[in-house]
């Protein structure tokens, strides 16, 4: 994630550049540029993602020498993570509701949780991947070894860099930095999250549930 | 992080501490010292954020790597020039072929078309700069270093062979075993981020900061060719990312993505790459149309014929450009569904393509044509492009296009798209948009003579590849014997390709005699129609003291002109009364100042190649660390340094946007 942003002036009469109304993009659309910026980011996402698994549902069952998925899978303990990621959809739906109503405690406490959700996802990834290799799983075995852990090695990392993002948020909100003016930028990063949850949802379908 | 430091004036250790006391402020609480003030010199271009400068650059490399590519085409046809040529060996020619497509796609048409979206993007929208100045900035940083990694394989082992298009399990370690092909993938990871970052600041710029009363209807054509082709870019660059991280675990961590032994798929490859391969045509092409499309308008001195149809034309290829992706592999054998599909969204798509053609036709007729030279390139771009297109409707043909696939009968029809196409509109914009971007006129007659002797080298170089193609002429092959009924048309080729060189020595001459002329161009030199017009040329920096209020498509032409009872249009004010305004105070415009970071952040992208690649995985680290730490720099910087009239000591704290930037820079403290 580059997290770039500007401040060109957008005013159109100079005269209006000055002064208070300085922070009140007029955008043509009223959309912020960051909040645009970042749909078309999650759309270009779609595609990195839909060709990953493109990729994966190619491969399914086209592997020649085993441990296959059957063989491997602990539906259940992937399910829990699953169940552990979506939740923190909800969470950090509740901190952009928080800053909305100026509740910064809220803020922090949700994006906290939000963030410690996420990386039990993560510890579960990296349990189950371990437990794959010592299973006899690698990227070298086989197709789907190679196409399992790529398609989720990806997601893992989008995970884990907007774990990163929701721990910035934290110490941005602790210094006073976050405030209610600015709670979309807790939005965008929602936007980001939700995204990510709902790509596992296709995901988990995709490569643990349908046979 | 050890180089970030915390943005904040208490803090004694800054060197931007004492901002809040400076009249007149220079740094500001970034890490490096901000350049504000220097305008002039090799700093102020090294840091630059001006999306006018940022074209500039792109349009000058581009043409740098041009002539790169043109040299490894004159060694092709040097050594194709008669039966057993021995000008190159077979290896040196592979690197050729595939240095040569690969630099004229991303390294010349795509940089020359980002060069004119850079620069005119914000002008025609009646913008100060894009959405995002840094990432514009970093998007051309790493169009440089993505360009300098893939061509320092010369000098690491040999330059990439694989074609352009890299099929694997060809390109995998099994055939490929040396580094050739892992610069190739490298290359192109870098060049596609500066894609798919460039795409979504453009589209964040055309969808957010236009002109007030400029509807998306009464946006330039050009502008609307580049909305499209950025939507493009934005969802083909993440396909040909994927195929390339697929390739590159293959190639240096063994999977088996591509290795038939485990059943690996080769097809899978062709499809990734040609799903991204396809509308990564029209990238190409659109931004030529619409070029095209701003000059025939203004030297016809007619509207744009049916406005509304070119722009859904060029939507509709934008749609359909994601259907048609198979007709590249139709040798392949899909089956008879999936090739008889692709067969006819293949024909169909030629039905936008043509409305096009008719349209642009339609607005050179009654019009009071002026041939210029910008002029000359727009109409010889459709007259070739018109027989490229029907020679491209010839490959959806499936019993046809197995006869024709890799013979030189393809090689003619893509370059008379690309160069007689793509190129012919990209030159079409040089000599139409000169003044506006150096304040001064190309040589008309020089500017003719490179034309003429452009379009003949064209029609000598690729038309007799029509023939030689159909005649079994096979592409990629460093040799034929005598005898095969090559060898008169072969030599023909050669020479056009030489005539075409001499064309563009004579376009690099007639830069030269520009800018050693003291002659200012007018205000208006073309009795232009669009807004980017209505500013000085060069502009300033925030391109327009007044922002217009825009009304139609041609603002410009409207100011100028006014139709009189009998319905004749008459001029009724001179351009320099339409830019004539009320004197504005420069520093009340804000303007986002350079910074160093985008350089920065994009130099460690190479690092990180050349450590996988090599695998020396502290390098690697490096390079990534680097790049974190880039954006991390970035991030504390307020995109604008403070300025005076900003009543606060930070500068940025007022920036409602910049804490999205700070988000990420939490993390440090």
């Amino acid at each position: 994630m580059t997290a770039a942003t500007v401040d060109i002036d957008h005013s159109h009469a100079p005269a209006a550049a000055h002064g208070d109304d300085h922070g009140h993009h007029a955008t043509a659309t009223g959309i912020s540029n960051e909040k645009v910026a970042m749909w078309a980011f999650l759309g270009s996402e779609c595609l990195l993602f839909g060709a990953l698994i493109a990729t994966y549902l190619v491969y399914k069952g086209r592997s020649i020498n085993g441990p296959f998925p059957k063989d491997i899978y602990d539906i259940p303990f992937t399910s829990a993570s699953s169940f552990i990621l979506l939740m923190s959809s909800l969470t950090m739906v509740l901190a952009v509701s928080s800053i909305e109503r100026n509740d910064h405690k809220r803020l922090r406490l949700w994006l906290t949780i939000t963030a410690l959700l996420g990386s039990s996802f993560i510890a579960g990834q990296i349990y189950e991947f371990t437990a794959f290799v010592r299973e006899g799983l690698t990227l070298k075995t086989n197709l789907f070894g190679s196409s399992f852990y790529v398609l989720t090695g990806f997601h893992g990392v989008h995970v884990t860099l907007g774990i990163l993002m929701l721990l910035s948020l934290v110490n941005l909100s602790r210094r006073g930095k976050i405030t209610q003016a600015k709670a979309e930028t807790v939005e965008i990063v929602g936007l980001y999250w939700h995204f990510v949850d709902v790509v596992w949802i296709v995901i988990f379908t995709v490569i643990y549930l349908i046979p | 992080m050890a180089i970030v430091l915390e943005p904040s004036p208490n803090s004694p250790a800054l060197p931007g501490g004492a901002i809040a006391v400076r009249p007149n402020p220079v740094s500001d609480p970034g890490v490096l010292r901000r350049p504000v003030e220097s305008t002039k010199g090799i700093v102020s271009w090294l840091t630059t954020v001006d999306h006018k400068r940022i074209g500039i650059m792109y349009g000058a490399l581009s043409l740098v790597w041009f002539v790169i590519g043109g040299i490894e085409a004159l060694l092709i046809r040097l050594q194709l020039a008669q039966p057993n040529g021995d000008v190159i060996g077979a290896d040196t020619y592979n690197q050729m072929f595939t240095m040569h497509g690969t630099t004229m796609v991303f390294l010349v048409v795509m940089p020359l078309s980002s060069a004119f979206f850079n620069y005119f993007l914000p002008l025609q929208i009646g913008a100060r700069d894009v959405a995002f100045p840094r990432l514009n900035a970093l998007s051309w940083w790493l169009f440089v270093f993505g360009g300098l990694f893939l061509y320092s394989s010369f000098f690491l082992g040999g330059a990439p062979n694989g074609g352009w298009f890299g099929y694997a399990p060809n390109t995998s370690i099994t055939f490929s075993p040396g580094h050739n092909i892992d610069f190739w993938i490298f290359g192109l990871q870098i060049l596609g981020i500066a894609s798919t970052v460039s795409a979504v600041n453009f589209i964040v710029t055309i969808i957010n900061l236009r002109a007030p009363g400029m509807t998306l209807f009464r946006m330039p054509v050009f502008t609307w060719m580049t909305f499209v082709a950025s939507f493009l870019l934005l969802f083909a660059m993440p396909i040909i990312t994927v195929a390339l991280f697929l390739l590159m675990f293959d190639r240096n961590f063994g999977a088996n993505f591509f290795n038939p032994a485990q059943g690996g798929d080769p097809v899978l490859w062709q499809h990734l790459f040609w799903l991204f391969g396809h509308p990564e045509v029209y990238i190409l092409i659109l931004p030529a149309m619409g070029i095209v499309s701003e000059v025939l308008p203004t030297f016809a001195r007619k509207p744009l014929f049916g406005y509304p149809v070119v722009v859904f034309s060029g939507i509709a290829i934008g749609f359909m450009g994601w259907g048609v992706w198979a007709h590249h592999m139709f040798a392949v054998g899909l089956g008879p569904v999936a090739t008889a599909a692709f067969s006819v969204s293949t024909m169909f798509i030629a039905v936008p393509t043509g409305v096009k053609i008719f349209n642009w036709t339609a607005t050179l007729w009654g019009g009071a044509i002026r041939f210029t030279t910008a002029m000359y390139f727009s109409v010889g771009f459709i007259t070739t492009f018109v027989i490229g297109g029907l020679s491209g409707v010839t490959h959806s043909v499936v019993s046809a296009d197995t006869q024709q696939t890799d013979t030189y009968y393809i090689v003619a029809h893509f370059h008379y798209v690309l160069f007689g196409g793509a190129l012919m509109g990209l030159f079409s914009g040089f000599y139409y948009w000169w003044p506006k971007i150096f304040g001064k006129m190309l040589n008309e007659r020089i500017g003719k003579l490179h034309f003429w002797l452009m379009l003949l080298g064209m029609h000598l170089t690729f038309g007799p590849m029509h023939i030689v193609g159909l005649q079994g002429q096979p592409r990629r092959m460093y040799r034929y014997d005598k005898g095969m009924g090559f060898d008169f048309w072969n030599m023909v080729e050669t020479v056009g390709a030489f005539i075409i060189a001499l064309s563009l020595l004579v376009f690099f001459a007639n830069i030269v005699i520009t800018s050693r002329s003291k002659a200012v161009a007018p205000a208006d030199p073309w009795d232009a129609r669009t807004v980017e017009w209505m500013t000085d040329s060069p502009p300033k920096p925030w391109n327009f003291d007044v922002v217009p209020t825009v009304h139609t498509v041609d603002e410009f032409w409207h100011r100028k002109y006014a139709e009189d009872d009998d319905g004749t249009m008459r001029r009724v004010a001179t351009a320099e009364q339409v830019l004539t305004h009320d004197p504005v105070d420069p520093a009340s415009i804000h303007m986002p100042s350079p910074s160093w970071w985008p350089l920065i952040a994009a130099a460690f992208f190479p690092v990180t190649g050349y450590g996988v690649l090599y695998h020396a995985w502290p390098v690697a680290i490096l390079g990534g660390v680097g790049i974190i730490a880039g954006f991390f720099g970035w991030s504390l910087e307020p995109s604008a340094a403070p300025h005076d009239d900003h009543h606060d000591d930070l500068g940025h704290d007022d920036d409602p946007n910049s804490s999205f930037g700070e988000l990420v820079a939490g993390t440090a403290h």
